[in-house]
């Protein structure tokens, strides 16, 4: 926190390799914070508590010299589409959590930034209320129209909101994608773990026949095809498959062992309308989510053998 | 059962000696402050008068120190209220460096707090030198302001940080990325955040200068005695009456006045929080009936 106080007093953020931050062609890095045309929805709010619900809102036209009829009018009309009017008049101590985050919406979007950086804005809400309030992030966004940059840890909660997803680990850029590019086809290890439920292969390719190369991890063997990648058989690489694009195989035949493995079932989670099967390939952890409705079939089914295979398509070849 | 009502008994057996031990000798002043007109300064009673207090501000009761009183306690009213003042704005452009770290912060700090712990008299008397070294004569708005601001001071900051303590720095990025400059943060978020907190500096410096004797006595003008040093006056110049209990007791009643106003607006902001109603609608939204919003979620959905 010390940290980000600093940078935001600052001119320029330290420590930082030169370059730009552009909006609409024109660099954000000279501008004190009161000069940016960008504005903060902050994790805990930061509403002011001395000031009714309609002066937290009017605070930023009122800091622009918007004369009082005007600010009012529009605060009101922002407090109407964020469902507050009723309760302008309350301090921000008299709102529920989902309302002081709805209040914190108002106060940014009436001043018409150019961008809304929200730093785990749904990050102090209950997991209802999340789910909630994302979903209305989203419509809010779309009716307005406004570049939304959203921080957050929760995959989920990136997947479900964003256009496009930059996934960072300590300051770096991993990957840059829509969601389904991120969810189905992480760029490197970090991703893929990062996003979670994928089985990792690493391992050496064994095979390598044109475009198509096969990794063996020494339990279990994948292929992908991957016509851009130089590296030969005999040199190290990595995999990543989907849990959900692993599913069961009903006979044991085990001729071709490229992309099937045979697992014993560690544990069987039932999530409704998934079950997540925990899996080891001969000590080689892997995770398959089935369809809820073979839970009848599978449950109690701890210790028990059985075969599990993927396709082709569905083999994702790692970076670094 | 039994044994529980006999340490009840026991412990508000220990409470009210304790409350005696505090308060025994101001209770006792404040009794015989109401003695009779023949009555001397201890037991027993001789009888029940107003008199002495009478002899606080009317000259015509014999032997009343009223002249003297009147001109003294005025000063001490002036200069608690700069002391007060001076006080506040001190500590909390002090403190205002304390929210961030800096280069040598943690010695600055104990250097601040030094104030509290050096000995009074020592504090005046070094003080006395110093301006005497310096060709200053002791006087009330120069020296003796100064030596009380000095003790006021680490009071006044110790309240001031833990104000910041327990202050959220994003109100103020919140209000800088909506437009605020540095000085409207200041005027439309920071001030009105922490002014009780500034409230209490003053406070603090009233009755910390209100009630000083140690350092005060040897950096004032002859003529300019406080009420303090005034009654530290009478006690060695002149015959000792009940007069002087009626005094302390008034004194000490304007300090107790002073505190309670501080609580009174302690209360007064607490009550204003409202976190009763908070409550009750965080209840009411996990149950999804706050205005509507399970609604227009609907209707967006399905527009799209």
């Amino acid at each position: 926190m010390r940290q980000d106080d600093d940078a935001s007093h600052d001119r320029r953020p330290r420590g930082s390799d030169p370059g730009e931050i552009l909006l609409d062609g024109e660099s954000l890095l000279g501008l004190s914070p009161d000069k940016r045309p960008t504005t903060t929805v902050f994790q805990h709010f930061a509403l002011f508590p001395h000031k009714s619900v309609l002066d937290n809102v009017e605070f930023g036209l009122k800091m622009h010299g918007i004369d009082r009829d005007t600010r009012r009018e529009q605060a009101v009309e922002t407090l109407e589409m964020v469902g507050l009017k009723e309760l302008s008049d309350r301090k921000p101590r008299a709102l529920s959590g989902g309302q002081q985050q709805r209040v914190a919406l108002a106060r940014v979007l009436v001043t018409k930034p150019k961008a809304l950086l929200l730093d785990e804005p749904l990050g102090d809400l209950d997991r209802l209320l999340q789910l909630r309030m994302r979903v209305e992030l989203r419509n809010l966004q779309r009716q307005l129209g406004l570049m939304f940059i959203h921080v957050t840890h929760n995959q989920e909660e990136s997947l479900s909101i964003a256009d496009r997803i930059v996934v960072m680990n300590d300051a770096r850029i991993q990957q840059i994608g829509d969601p389904l590019t991120i969810s189905t086809r992480p760029a490197n290890e970090l991703v893929a773990t990062f996003m979670g439920d994928n089985n990792l292969i690493r391992g050496k390719i064994v095979e390598r026949d044109g475009a198509r190369m096969v990794v063996d991890n020494g339990h279990v063997k994948a292929s992908c095809v991957a016509s851009r990648d130089e590296r030969q058989a005999g040199e190290a690489a990595s995999v990543s498959v989907r849990a959900a694009a692993v599913s069961l195989l009903d006979t044991a035949d085990g001729d071709d062992e490229v992309n099937r493995a045979q697992c014993e079932v560690v544990f069987v989670e039932y999530l409704g309308d998934l079950i997540k099967l925990h899996l080891s390939a001969a000590g080689e952890r892997m995770i398959a989510k089935v369809p809820g409705d073979l839970y009848a079939e599978l449950r109690g089914k701890e210790g028990s053998a059985l075969q599990v295979a993927w396709k082709e398509a569905d083999v994702q070849l790692l970076t670094g | 059962m039994k044994e529980a009502r006999w340490s009840k008994w026991a412990l508000t057996i220990y409470f009210a000696l304790f409350v005696i031990f505090l308060y025994g000798s101001m209770i006792v002043m404040g009794v015989l402050s109401f003695n009779g007109p023949q009555g001397g300064i201890s037991f027993p009673l001789m009888g029940a008068s107003f008199q002495w207090w009478r002899a606080l501000w009317d000259e015509t009761v014999p032997l009343s120190k009223a002249a003297q009183i009147a001109p003294a306690g005025l000063r001490s009213i002036y200069l608690g209220l700069v002391t007060g003042a001076v006080t506040g704005i001190l500590a909390l452009t002090l403190s205002l460096a304390f929210r961030r770290r800096f280069r040598l912060d943690g010695l600055l700090f104990f250097l601040v707090l030094l104030a509290l712990m050096t000995p009074g008299f020592l504090l005046s008397l070094g003080n006395s030198f110093f301006w005497d070294t310096l060709g200053t004569l002791p006087s009330m708005w120069k020296t003796a302001l100064g030596t009380n601001v000095v003790w006021a001071l680490p009071f006044g900051f110790l309240v001031m940080i833990a104000v910041w303590n327990r202050y959220e720095d994003a109100v103020e990025e919140a209000a800088r990325g909506l437009g605020a400059n540095a000085r409207k943060t200041f005027r439309e978020v920071t001030l009105p955040l922490i002014w009780t907190g500034l409230f209490a500096c003053f406070l603090f410096g009233f009755t910390l200068s209100w009630n000083e004797y140690d350092r005060t006595a040897l950096v004032i003008a002859s003529g300019e005695a406080t009420l303090p040093t005034q009654i530290f006056a009478f006690t060695v110049g002149s015959v000792i009456q009940p007069d002087l209990y009626a005094l302390g007791t008034a004194t000490t009643a304007v300090t107790l006045l002073v505190v309670l106003l501080g609580i009174v607006f302690a209360a007064i902001r607490i009550r204003r929080r409202g976190a009763a109603v908070a409550l009750e609608t965080q209840a009411k939204e996990e149950l999804g009936e706050v205005t509507g919003t399970e609604d227009r979620v609907g209707v967006d959905l399905h527009g799209r």
